[in-house]
């Protein structure tokens, strides 16, 4: 996110998993948009709930993995064929079995550094960044929902806070810039 | 599937019905291969050697000393024996697969258990079967079978196989096999009475305090484990690479164990879905398919890791007692089998299986199951057929009958030991885990 511009989001805090499942589901259903949760471990299908799209990092994977292999055969081909054509084990100079150890290796190595990378391009991350803490207590043992107010401008303020009320928050959710 | 905490077997048909019209079928089918086989051997009989005769010189020139010349019978021997190592193993793998999750403390299974124990009911078949053939054809299949091999005297000495005739002789090769399947087939009659003593209890909630013939059943999972990861090799050596006797590899016991395991892991896969579809396991869903899918998956690709680290080697190293193994299969009479080996065995699964979605989607799964079967077999025919019968091996009426007959009366077996125990074992302690299994 290029833009210094700050938004800013109605913060509620979840005390269990089988409260905010349910909360979810139906602040989705009243049409409000929930700009992310944030949860002390993994849980199961919140993603289903949230209705995130299905990431589409495993067809960046094999895009990179095609490339390494496609990479790997090219360089061996290259070295062994033209640059540097040796005799090893009787066989001709290319021999697209002994390649396979390589291009293996290649296709792992750079489907495996390809997504790290593209996940920290495409989640904004890296070193040195400041991580976006809505709530410092989602690394401890709360549920925190994050509600941008500016994109959820048919619901005013007031509003909002009664429909997290409502489904169970576990204190007075609270306003906060980012 | 967060949401669905009232998932219950209540409404399960636990008794599996192996219906008359089921039964039938496999009776027909198994008339049919006894049919064509029976045709195969007239035609073979009434000179299909006839045109494989100058193939045949060649091969008796090119294995120089190796036995009688061929003769018919030893394509139907090999066939019965390429059968018999193959549903062994299926049925033998059903039994490890079940094993492995006992000592890994698997929940998700606990569901479909029942299905990969049943396999371990072909095995006394097989067991019999191998004895038969052995005496029957022994000479045919196995080289170092023959009189005088190992005699200095002998005209017929063979220096190589006397070096290891303290291991490939016929008194310790039988033992040896009566060990095996005394072995294996005691301990699945252990197990299945172990189940029965399980299901047998009506406190369940006692039982989770103090599951007592679930221990014991992880202690001897984990002692069949150790019999089958030494059993799996000797008899992967016994069976299969001692047909060609001057050959060895130090990978194949490995390399056996995982085309049995993944053509096994494709027949459980296939009978879950057949049981569901047939409206048994309602409580199976895409969750359980997917790690059934990712077991395929995972397997079809340790296969090609130690098929390809085996080929790769000897490729290399380039010495002609290791390469002459690989002559016929990659440059002579089964380099299309080779290849075909190759891609069904791995470019097709790897490819069809690679994604989430595949891995829950019933047909994909379906088709790569039986790609994975037919590919195993032809990954034995490949490893059986050039030592025996050489050049004149090929894809005929005996093949097609010999393997007909294999597939109903497995498919007979095994579904007449499913009705021997209920489906879903209702007592185990990790069934209400395997309900509630889900993965993203």
């Amino acid at each position: 996110m290029t833009s210094k511009e700050k938004n800013t989001y109605l913060v509620g805090i979840f005390d269990d998993e089988d409260v905010l499942i349910p909360a979810v589901k139906k602040i989705r259903a009243k049409g409000v948009n929930i700009h992310e949760v944030y949860t002390p471990y993994p849980v199961h299908d919140l993603d289903v709930y949230l209705g995130y799209r299905r990431s589409r990092l495993s067809k960046a994977a094999f895009l990179f993995g095609a490339t390494g292999t496609f990479l790997a055969i090219l360089m061996q081909t290259y070295m062994l064929g033209f640059a540097w054509p040796m005799v090893i084990g009787g066989k001709d100079y290319v021999t697209y079995p002994d390649f396979v150890p390589v291009t293996f290796e290649l296709t792992v190595l750079l489907a495996a550094l390809g997504m790290v990378a593209t996940f920290l391009i495409s989640n904004n991350l890296g070193p040195g960044k400041q991580a976006t803490m809505f709530d410092p207590r989602s690394t401890d043992d709360k549920f925190v929902m994050a509600i941008d107010l500016g994109a959820n401008s048919k619901f005013t303020k007031e509003e909002l806070e009664s429909i997290l009320t409502e489904y169970g928050v576990s204190e007075k959710p609270k306003e906060k810039e980012v | 599937m967060a949401a669905g905490h009232k998932i219950s077997i209540a409404d399960e048909k636990m008794q599996y019905e192996f219906t008359s019209s089921l039964k039938k079928k496999l009776m027909i089918a198994f008339g049919v291969g006894v049919a064509l086989l029976i045709l195969g051997m007239i035609f073979s009989a009434m000179g299909g050697g006839a045109e494989h005769g100058a193939a045949e010189h060649a091969a008796a020139a090119a294995e120089g000393h190796h036995g009688p010349e061929y003769h018919w019978t030893k394509r139907l021997w090999a066939n019965l024996w390429l059968c018999c190592v193959y549903f062994t193993g299926i049925s033998l793998a059903g039994v490890f697969f079940v094993s492995v999750n006992y000592v890994a403390w698997a929940g998700w299974s606990a569901l479909i258990k029942r299905i990969p124990e049943a396999f371990g009911n072909f095995l006394p078949i097989t067991g019999v079967l191998m004895f038969i053939l052995f005496f029957v054809a022994g000479h045919d299949l196995f080289h170092w079978t023959h009189e005088g091999i190992t005699d200095p005297n002998s005209e017929h000495f063979d220096r190589i196989i006397a070096g290891k005739a303290a291991y490939l002789n016929t008194p310790f090769f039988l033992a040896r096999m009566v060990f095996y399947f005394a072995a294996w087939i005691g301990l699945f009659l252990f197990f299945r009475r172990l189940s029965a003593q399980e299901d047998a209890i009506s406190d369940y909630n006692g039982y989770l305090k103090d599951p007592s013939v679930y221990n014991k059943r992880v202690y001897f999972s984990a002692v069949f484990l150790i019999v089958f990861a030494v059993t799996s090799s000797t008899s992967a050596w016994d069976w299969v690479m001692s047909i060609d006797t001057h050959w060895f590899s130090t990978m194949f016991g490995w390399y056996n164990f995982a085309s049995w395991f993944v053509a096994s892991l494709a027949v459980v896969t296939l009978t879950v879905i057949y049981l569901k579809e047939a409206g048994y396991l309602k409580a199976v869903n895409q969750h359980h398919l997917h790690d059934l899918g990712k077991f395929m998956f995972a397997f079809s690709i340790f296969w090609t890791y130690i098929w390809f680290s085996q080929f790769l080697l000897i490729y290399y190293a380039h010495i002609p007692e290791e390469t002459y193994y690989f002559e016929p299969r990659l440059f002579g009479h089964y380099r299309g089998v080779f290849f075909l080996n190759i891609i069904i065995n791995f470019a097709f699964p790897f490819l069809a299986l690679m994604t989430k979605e595949s891995k829950r989607t019933t047909i994909l799964i379906k088709i790569a199951a039986f790609a994975i079967l037919i590919g195993h077999y032809l990954d034995f025919y490949m490893m059986i057929m050039p030592g025996t019968v050489g050049d004149n091996a090929g894809f005929g009426l005996l093949e097609f009958g010999t393997l007909a007959m294999f597939v109903s009366a497995f498919i007979y077996t095994i579904a007449n030991g499913l009705t021997k125990l209920p489906l879903i074992p209702k007592n185990d302690p990790f069934i209400k885990e395997s309900l509630h299994f889900t993965q993203l």
